[in-house]
This record gives C-alpha cells, sequence and structure tokens, in this order.
C-alpha cells in the first residue's frame, strides 16, 4: 500500500464568538510564484532569507498615482524618497518613469547625482545639510528646502560668497487636524514664523524662493489632513503673490500617504482601510484648484511619495528554522528572518504567506526571528498552516524603509532581487560578506599578537 | 498517555470535551490519533502506525507525536491532567 501524504497533527480550541483578528482566508492561502517566478528556485538561486522587488507593481503603482493625479490637476511632478528605498536599482526604475529625486542627506544627495539626475530635479530637505552639501546644491542648482533659520542664515553668506543665488523653499509644519502634529521640521504656519522666513527670504534677495513644502506625517489615513495643508500652503503662496507680485513655482506636499500594510492593532487589514491614490488625489488638487490661483499662476505640485509607491512592490522570502511550543502551550515558530532586516516588524502584522500548498487545516502561532535577542518578534499572533522545517514563506508588502532601516546586527544583511520586466530575476544588491563587514575595522598594532 | 474518555470526536474533525463546554478543530490525521488514544493505543503503536502510513520518517513522527500529545495536555483534554 502506497503511503499517504504527510502532514503534521494539529489541534486548535475552536473561540466561538470572538472575531478571529487574523484568521481571514487569504492569509493562509499559499503564494508560491511572485510574477511568474517561483519562490522556491528565487530561494535556492539567491539563498535565504531574501528580498524580491516586482519591477512590474513599481512601475504599475507609479502609474496608477501619476493617473490619480494628472486626471485631476495640470502639472503634477513626483520626487522618489531616498529613504524609502535607495538602492540605486529601484531609484532608477522610479527615475525612469519620470521622478525626481528627494534627498535628506549628503550621502543621499551624491546617489541621486550618481544616478544621472540632474541637479535641478534633486530637491533637498532634511534638517542636516553641511556646508559642502550646500555648496554641491548650490553649483548644482538643486531646490534646497530650508529647515530652520540657522540654515537660512548659512544659506545667505554661502550665496554671498558664491555670487549665486540659490533655488530654496521653506518647509512648513502646521496643524492638519493630525496628532502628532509633526512641528520639529520647518517654520510653523500657525505662529507666522513661515510668513516670517518667506518675508526674510524675499526682502533679503540673496535667495531665490521657488517653492513651499510640507511633509505633515507618514501613514497617513486622512486625505482631508492633505486638504487642509494644501489650502495653507495655498495661502502662503497667494501672500507672496499679493504682497511681492511674484509667483510661487511650486507647491510640494510631501509623503505620507498610507500603504496597504496593516497597523499593528488594526481591526481590519491595511488593504480594507488605507485610502487609494483617487482619495488623495481628489483632495489635494480639489484645494489647489479652488484656492484662488489665476490658471497662469497654478502652482506645479510636487509629491514626495514613498511606501505608498514601493511598499508593494516588496516581498522578503523566508524559510523556517524550527518549531516549539511555548509554556503556555502556544504554538512558535522561528524563521530565518527577523527584525533586523524586517524593522518594520515593529510598526505592521505583516501578511505572511506559506509558499507552498497546504491542506485547510490551520493553527495560531507565535512567528520569532533568529536572533537570540527577545525583541525579535515577527508576528505575535499568526494563523498559517502547520509549517515545517526548511518551508518557505512570503512576507508581503515590505518595499518601504526595510532595504534602508535595515541593521547589520548578529548576521549578514540579505540579497535584494528584482524581478524584472524582462522575465528575469537580477540581483540588485548581493547578499552581505563578513569581508564588507570587516573592510572598515582597523586593528591597533598592540592588539594583534597575543597569547591565549 | 491517555485521554478523557467523555471525548466527543466527529468524523469531521470536530472535538467538543462536554466538562467544559469547550470546542476544538483537529486535522485528520490529529483525529485518527485522537481515535487510538481513546481506544487506549500505546504510544509506541500508534507512532508505528502513523510510520506505515504516512510518508514520513520516525524522527519527524516522533517529533510531531511529542508535539501533539504535549498539545492535548496544555488544553486539558488528557486524564491525568483532570
Ligand atoms: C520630507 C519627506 N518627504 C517624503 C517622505 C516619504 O514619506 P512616505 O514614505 O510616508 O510617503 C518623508 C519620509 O519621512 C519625508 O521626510
Amino acid at each position: 500500500m502506497k503511503r499517504q501524504q504527510y502532514e503534521r497533527p494539529l489541534i486548535q480550541r475552536i473561540n466561538s464568538g470572538i472575531m478571529n483578528k487574523f484568521g481571514t482566508k487569504t492569509e493562509y492561502a499559499p503564494v508560491t510564484h511572485i510574477d511568474d517566478f517561483s519562490v522556491k528556485e528565487l530561494i535556492k538561486q539567491y539563498g535565504s532569507p531574501v528580498f524580491v522587488i516586482s519591477e512590474k507593481t513599481m512601475r504599475d503603482t507609479y502609474k496608477e498615482a501619476n493617473r490619480a493625479f494628472k486626471t485631476r490637476y495640470p502639472k503634477v511632478q513626483f520626487a522618489w524618497s531616498y529613504k524609502t528605498n535607495y538602492i540605486n536599482a529601484v531609484c532608477n526604475v522610479f527615475h525612469q518613469e519620470g521622478s525626481w529625486a528627494e534627498v535628506v542627506s549628503g550621502f543621499e544627495y551624491k546617489k541621486a547625482l550618481q544616478n544621472g539626475m540632474p541637479g535641478n530635479k534633486i530637491i533637498f530637505n532634511g534638517p542636516d545639510k553641511t556646508d559642502e552639501d550646500l555648496i554641491s546644491a548650490i553649483n548644482n542648482n538643486s531646490p534646497i528646502h530650508i529647515d530652520h533659520l540657522d540654515e537660512l542664515y548659512r544659506l545667505t553668506e554661502l550665496a554671498d560668497e558664491m555670487k549665486k543665488k540659490p533655488n530654496v523653499a521653506i518647509r512648513v509644519n502646521m496643524d492638519t487636524g493630525i496628532y502628532p502634529m509633526w512641528d520639529r521640521f520647518g517654520f510653523n504656519y500657525e505662529n507666522g514664523q513661515a510668513w516670517d522666513a518667506i518675508n526674510k527670504i524675499i526682502l533679503g534677495d540673496k535667495l531665490e524662493l521657488v517653492g513651499l513644502h510640507t511633509h505633515i506625517g507618514t501613514f497617513m489615513l486622512s486625505p482631508s489632513a492633505y486638504a487642509i495643508a494644501a489650502n495653507k500652503l495655498a495661502d502662503l503662496a497667494l501672500g507672496v503673490k499679493k504682497k511681492f507680485g511674484r509667483t510661487i513655482q511650486y507647491i510640494d506636499m510631501g509623503g505620507g500617504f498610507a500603504s496597504k500594510n496593516t497597523l499593528k492593532g488594526s481591526y481590519l487589514p491595511g488593504s480594507d482601510t488605507s485610502p487609494d491614490f483617487n482619495q488623495f488625489a481628489e483632495a489635494i488638487c480639489t484645494a489647489l484648484l479652488n484656492a484662488g490661483f489665476v490658471e497662469k499662476d497654478l502652482p506645479l505640485l510636487v509629491l514626495e511619495t514613498g511606501r505608498a509607491m514601493i511598499d508593494d512592490a516588496g516581498y522578503l522570502l523566508g524559510s523556517v528554522i524550527a518549531n516549539k511550543r511555548l509554556s503556555d502551550g502556544r504554538r512558535a515558530t522561528i524563521m530565518d528572518f527577523g527584525v533586523n532586516i524586517l524593522f518594520t516588524a515593529f510598526w505592521y502584522s505583516h501578511k505572511i504567506s506559506p509558499a507552498q500548498d497546504f491542506s485547510t487545516y490551520t493553527e495560531d502561532t507565535v512567528l520569532y526571528g533568529p536572533l537570540c535577542m527577545n525583541i525579535d518578534v515577527v508576528r505575535d499572533q499568526i494563523t498559517l498552516p502547520p509549517l515545517k522545517k526548511d518551508d518557505h514563506v512570503v512576507v508581503h508588502t515590505v518595499g518601504a524603509y526595510n532595504m534602508t532601516q535595515w541593521m547589520q546586527f548578529i548576521s549578514m544583511r540579505p540579497a535584494v532581487v528584482m524581478l524584472g520586466l524582462d522575465g528575469k530575476s537580477h540581483l540588485i544588491r548581493k547578499r552581505e560578506t563578513i569581508e564588507n563587514i570587516e573592510a572598515n575595522e582597523v586593528m591597533p598594532e598592540y592588539l594583534l599578537k597575543f597569547k591565549i | 498517555m491517555s485521554i478523557k474518555k467523555n471525548l466527543a470526536l466527529s468524523d469531521t474533525g470536530f472535538v467538543f470535551n462536554p466538562s467544559t463546554g469547550d470546542s476544538y478543530s483537529v486535522n485528520p490525521i490529529g483525529l485518527e490519533i485522537l481515535r487510538m488514544l481513546k481506544e487506549n493505543k500505546k504510544d509506541e503503536d500508534i507512532k508505528k502506525h502513523l510510520l506505515a502510513t504516512y510518508q514520513a520518517d520516525f524522527e519527524t513522527i516522533e517529533k510531531d507525536y511529542y508535539d501533539f500529545v504535549k498539545g492535548l495536555e496544555q488544553l486539558k483534554l488528557t486524564e491525568n491532567n483532570g
């Protein structure tokens, strides 16, 4: 007699009356392929864990976002937020689609230049710009977004020394009804700081005020907050027109649109609750169109959308190291990826799918990472089929912030692969090696030789 | 190892514990094990039977059987646990 297919024996309490937060069918439906690429083959070729980025999803998402805004407003420009994911291949897909670059450090600025971005298409944000950064941005005609008065004064001095008139915008923070209010960046609208800074710039006549910028927060679920923000920036732009007869060229609404991820503690999945691009576009574009600009003065609308642009395109493929039972009887599964590379596990209940077929039986489990650290929890409760050692899983919606905020901690950072529109998988960042890590270490001579 | 004699097992993998009112779901192999335990089969015999019936090696069955039985104890479905 032929022996039957084996599955680990399972027993699970049925909790009637209590809504199961994570037990939706799609959650544990197996995902064996991403864009026609086999998960198993990808792991065989590039190792486990491995980050995978779908070029198709990136481009589709970009087009969807672009369409949402362009069908509602005549002048729209996206600028890729480098900190969200600055692997060069990722940046270049967005640049190819037409995105400018948005950077917040000298390091990111250099990356954008090296990716071939013309200086005037690199928006330089952030509170920390060194003299070297500022000089380089002035020479390249990059729009510099001023964060604080110290920067305004320093830029004015540099402009004087260099006999150039740098293009600048100011970052404005404001009350949009969202708590917490991000008031640590830029100049405040309500208390008049922003208007004062604008007056200093224009009356000082050393800097060219080309734009107004805000970034009201991240993972924003409220389109109406953007309408408020757009109105406040428009009010400043119209004030400049009225007082000085000058036209502000662009209004930059920053980033912050929520992606389809599920925030921890949220009852419904993000795919059901996050507004789509159309809703954000409707709020922003309607506000700008109705603000009172004459048609020829309508500012260019700049968007620095980060997570909503790339999150969906990113996957983390990983494998099961072991199963165990905790002291209270709960099942625990140890994965080969942890919070060191999946930083967003601190905020999100990531959707995780098995990568092979199973029967319909499932169990609740805690998913741990491989770090020998108590904080290394990937999901504190998830319903999955009975996974066994070496089975694979697919973590969804990890494209934003993980491949920049990941840590080399205890183990090496994994490879990143792009699933190309050409039907091939492309290695876009190699798996780290001990040589990479130790290349920057220096051993003092006297510690070199010793007897044990 | 023996399980509570009054546990009700359905063919569809539904388990009911009349002393507490709790219900559980088991997969087919889990149900098979519960049935054998109810018939007072010995652990060793159950494992032998599983090895003969399923495509799995002895280590896997040993490990998973132990884990399953520990789970039953945890859920207070065994005799010695009251
Ligand atoms: C100035 C600025 N622009 C854009 C972004 C991208 O934001 P998000 O990923 O929330 O769209 C950020 C992120 O914090 C930011 O600080």
